[in-house]
């Protein structure tokens, strides 16, 4: 691969939600993502993984600025955005777009197709009724839908065909980065590849970067570079897919490997399986964060947090002791 | 550009074109005593804006030989004291009626609603100090307030309008702030903010359309309560003048005759019963169609 300049830089961010859990009490706050660094290559896809509540899907709120870090900074495209206002971040939010878990909602029920897809034309352009309409229909027909398809609603359709009208609002202002938080884990599985296919096809055609957030280590394997894993708010590996999938490092990482499910009965195969839940990110475990769970913990684990750091290959991170 | 060929979805796409007129239309007919209300309100609009001219006789002038006659085939309602015909004057004063609660819950809904898409969007100090504002409002009883803003402007039709408006507004603001909290939260709101959408486009493409349907619901249900804070005014002598066909007014004329002729008092308060009672249940139909909370 060519080498190319990073369209996405995030330097050690950090975002706690406070909880308010009562009157009397005092006041705790969770820990959602916490010192998260990674950079995306242009025209390359990152993918965030991790199990439900790690912070992955804040993760993509902060780089799309939906949501403003505590700490940390964020560069999109050279421009840092992370403390940028409304008015300097609509010109950034031209080129950065997101694509939602939930095709249901994330389409206004009362707007018609046209008008859904539109919507990012109308907020950033002065472009004519007409013009707008041809830009629509050409959409459309981009990610496998019919120009008639426009005078409908959204209810009207199947969740994959909501799915690449969501696809199609995202592309419709040409961005350079798409944000796709889950886009297929609300699809049936043999949906789930026809977009998938579609968001390569796409990322070729209009040299788009991803940042791709699944919880499905088989969804990423199929459309990643590369791959950060997440547990707690913390970012545990990262690197190439290949090395990922064929050399993981972090116990984590190698506990969710071992429960993609392979296709063939009568495989053999050594399954790690996790004791315990995760623990409260309210009150996360001193030292490494994974020592709770980890089957290979030591006792400098549990008092010294390990830091993320090149593995023996290139390009290859994790934050273990071992 | 290269088209990417392949829509193998399995899933039923429903083709048929179902507007939402005519979904609603399919629904209103089933809420049959809603239905039969909204024919009546029907009724009263058109009674209303041709009043002046089905009225049998002249609403204002005295006749002083047919003084508290009882409904007879002359006059279908009686006469009042100074023998003026009371259907006529229930015709007359309809529009009255219909105008003065209307206009003030158009009033306070257009203000409230602003107020509560405000208070629900940008929450903070603002919403803080609207609804402190509403909690004081909420404090006195609705009539009370009615009856002091009118004290404060002086009696007559249109600061009986101002004064149902104004308590009106934070029951409106209260509904629409809540509303406004909900759909802040809806995935598509998040994605128009992604998109770069202004604050002002936010609030009036995706978040007050959301807010439409229970507008509606309170507006009808609000309308009955008016109608009744509008006639007690008139019949505690802050509404219309005395000598109008206001419902209330004509109540409060009618008193004195209580217990020699009941009628000059009953019918109006028969109108009053009637109507309120119509937008109540039109209200109610209303919001068994359009709020989703309480399908079936």
């Amino acid at each position: 691969m060519v080498m190319s300049k990073s369209l996405v830089v995030v330097d050690g961010i950090k975002k706690t939600f406070p909880i308010d859990s009562g009157l009397l009490s005092s006041k705790k706050s969770v820990k959602a993502v916490n010192h998260v660094s990674f950079d995306i290559k242009e025209g390359e896809t990152f993918s965030l993984v991790g199990e439900s509540g790690c912070g992955k899907s804040t993760t993509g709120r902060l780089v799309t600025r939906l949501l403003m870090p505590d700490e940390g900074k964020i560069w999109i495209n050279g421009e840092e955005i992370s403390k940028m206002n409304e008015t300097k971040l609509r010109e950034v939010r031209k080129q950065v777009q997101m694509v939602f878990q939930d095709p249901y909602a994330s389409l206004n029920p009362r707007m018609k197709i046209r008008d859904v897809v539109a919507e990012p034309l109308l907020i950033h352009t002065k472009l004519s009724a007409q013009e707008r309409d041809r830009i629509v229909a050409e959409m459309l027909e981009v990610v496998g839908l019919s120009s008639y398809h426009a005078e409908k609603f959204a209810h009207e359709f199947s969740g994959g065909q909501r799915q690449r009208i969501g696809i199609a609002r995202a592309l419709i202002l040409k961005p350079k980065l798409i944000v796709a938080d889950e886009p297929v884990s609300a699809l049936d599985v043999s949906i789930q590849s026809q977009i998938l296919n579609l968001l390569k096809d796409l990322q070729e055609e209009f040299h788009l970067t991803y940042l791709f957030i699944s919880h499905d280590l088989s969804v990423v394997e199929h459309i990643s570079d590369k791959i950060g894993v997440m547990y707690l708010g913390s970012l545990v590996e990262s690197g190439p897919k290949e090395m990922i999938f064929a050399n993981p490092r972090h116990p984590y990482t190698k506990a969710l490997l071992s429960s993609v499910p392979i296709p063939d009965p009568r495989a053999k195969r050594e399954r790690i399986i996790l004791q315990g839940d995760v623990p409260s990110p309210v009150n996360p475990p001193s030292g490494c964060l994974f020592h709770t769970r980890c089957p290979f913990v030591m006792d400098i684990c549990k008092s010294t947090p390990p830091a993320l750091r090149e593995a023996a290959d290139r390009d290859h991170f994790v934050a273990c002791h071992l | 550009m290269e088209v990417v060929k392949e829509i193998g979805h399995s899933a039923v796409v429903p083709t048929e074109k179902k507007s939402r007129a005519r979904e609603f239309w399919k629904k209103w007919k089933k809420q049959k005593t809603a239905f039969w209300a909204g024919f009546f309100i029907l009724f009263l609009f058109v009674i209303a804006l041709f009043g002046p001219w089905i009225a049998p006789y002249d609403p204002y002038e005295p006749n002083y030989d047919v003084t508290l006659q009882t409904p007879s085939m002359e006059y279908w309602a009686g006469t009042d004291e100074y023998g003026r015909d009371i259907l006529s004057r229930i015709i007359v004063g309809t529009g009255i009626s219909l105008g003065v609660s209307f206009s003030s819950v158009l009033v306070g809904a257009v203000v409230g609603t602003i107020l509560g898409l405000i208070s629900g969007y940008y929450g903070g100090w603002m919403d803080r100090l609207i609804m402190r504002w509403s909690d004081v409002m909420f404090a006195f009883p609705d009539l009370l307030l009615a009856i002091a803003i009118v004290a404060i402007l002086g009696p007559g039709l249109t600061n009986v309008v101002v004064a149902v408006a104004v308590f009106s507004i934070p029951s409106f603001a209260r509904l629409i702030r809540g509303n406004t909290l909900a759909a802040k939260e809806a995935v598509f709101v998040e994605a128009a903010r992604s998109m770069g959408a202004k604050s002002s486009r936010i609030i009036f493409r995706h978040i007050f359309p959301e807010t439409v349907s229970s507008m509606i619901v309170f507006f009808s249900m609000r309308i009955g309560t008016s109608i009744l804070a509008a006639s007690s005014l008139s019949f505690l002598g802050l509404g219309a003048a005395p000598e109008s066909p206001d419902w209330g007014a004509m109540l409060s004329m009618g008193r004195d005759y209580l217990a020699t002729s009941p009628h000059v008092v009953i019918i109006p308060g028969i109108a009053i019963f009637l109507t309120v009672l119509a937008f109540n249940l039109v209200g109610d139909g209303l919001r068994d169609i359009l709020d989703p909370k309480t399908k079936n």
